[in-house]
């Protein structure tokens, strides 16, 4: 892995996504309908990360039972961030959770 | 309104303390993040002198820790660089939102603004345009809060790292489900519209159906996908809204 392209690459479009707009001090504008599109970007990116990392925990097979405390713990975790909408409160819920499946339980392992 | 006319009087030290002061309880909310990137760049095959880099330069909380997913399931970079992209896309909706505030700065002030925006500093200086709308040092204030949540980034960065050092086996300890448990928290505040749910239910069906593809290509694909069938079914339920009865 070549780290300085690895960096470099970052950087560019990082600062380029942030510098696009007011570099052009607003000359350049996106139609609406991107803006309305860009709204999507989030929850569409973080949980195409989520899924293979709960369901996909060793990388080699789905694992799709109770008996995987990756998804266990992620579907309690969902669970109490649609109900209380906190972050902080949902980190330590599933990960307490996960520690307690994984060390106490011995799932997964 | 009080606050109003009080700032129209302060001094560019007074709104750059005000900017700090203003992101601290999200600098807190940070914290762990930082720590836990610095922690799992060794095991997921950055070197220690990467790791720091990447907080200097790119300073990207979500990408760097995507990045770092990525990199320790095999991605190449490309797929990475192209991740952070489309991570990074909100920052587009962020700086649209404040053009009409930095487009009479200078570029020495625009630039350096740029490298510093992230969603914390963001969400501090829009809150402050809401109750002082006539700032004249609003890019104080910007800076404020900016520089307060670089530092933080980078000190957090060093100690995830040395606790890395310190403790090899943390890695062990179930940290790669932090990451997870993180995201989910950030997801559900989106999940409040039909389009929305749709959006996501198609990402993680199209990141399963597709999780195989070399180089985690399957991230971009299915992220690609979710995004079309949300933006889609907005538009339909727009038309059906607008639509005589």
């Amino acid at each position: 892995m070549n780290e300085l392209a690895l960096i470099t690459g970052m950087f560019l479009v990082t600062f380029g996504t942030r510098y696009l707009l007011w570099g052009t001090a607003g000359r350049f504008r996106f139609p609406p309908w991107m803006s309305d599109a860009l709204g999507f970007v989030p929850p569409a990116v973080l949980t195409a990360i989520i899924t293979p990392a709960v369901l996909v925990p060793d990388g080699q097979a789905p694992d799709i039972s109770l008996a995987n405390p990756y998804l266990l713990a992620a579907l309690v975790a969902l669970a109490v961030a649609l109900w209380r909408r906190n972050l902080m409160l949902t980190i330590i819920v599933g990960m307490t959770l996960f520690m307690l499946l994984r060390w106490g339980l011995g799932l997964g392992g | 309104m009080n606050d109003a006319s009080d700032s129209s009087t302060e001094s560019p030290a007074e709104a750059f303390r005000a900017g700090a002061r203003a992101t601290l309880p999200l600098i807190i909310g940070a914290i762990p993040f930082g720590i836990l990137f610095g922690t799992l760049a060794g095991p997921s095959g950055l070197s220690v002198a990467a790791t720091l880099a990447m907080s200097l330069i790119v300073f990207a909380g979500s990408a760097q820790f995507i990045a770092l997913g990525l990199l320790a399931g095999g991605a190449g970079i490309g797929v990475i660089v192209a991740t952070t992209f489309v991570v990074n896309l909100r920052h587009l909706l962020y700086s649209a939102a404040l053009v009409e505030r930095v487009k009479s700065l200078p570029q020495r002030w625009r630039v350096p603004m740029a490298f510093w925006l992230t969603d914390e500093t963001f969400a501090a200086v829009s809150n402050r345009l809401l109750t002082h709308e006539r700032d004249p040092n609003p890019h104080w204030f910007y800076l404020g809060s900016a520089l307060a949540m670089y530092t933080n980034w980078q000190l957090c960065t060093w100690l995830g790292v040395a606790l890395g050092e310190l403790f090899p086996d943390m890695t062990n300890w179930g940290l790669d489900f932090a990451m997870s448990v993180t995201f989910i928290g950030m997801v559900a505040p989106y999940l409040r519209s039909r389009p929305m749910w749709l959006c996501v239910i198609t990402a993680a069906a199209m990141a399963m159906a597709t999780w195989q593809l070399p180089h985690k290509l399957g991230l971009i694909v299915a992220a690609l996908c979710a995004i079309a069938v949300g933006y889609s079914a907005h538009r339909l339920e727009r038309a059906r809204l607008e639509a005589p009865l």
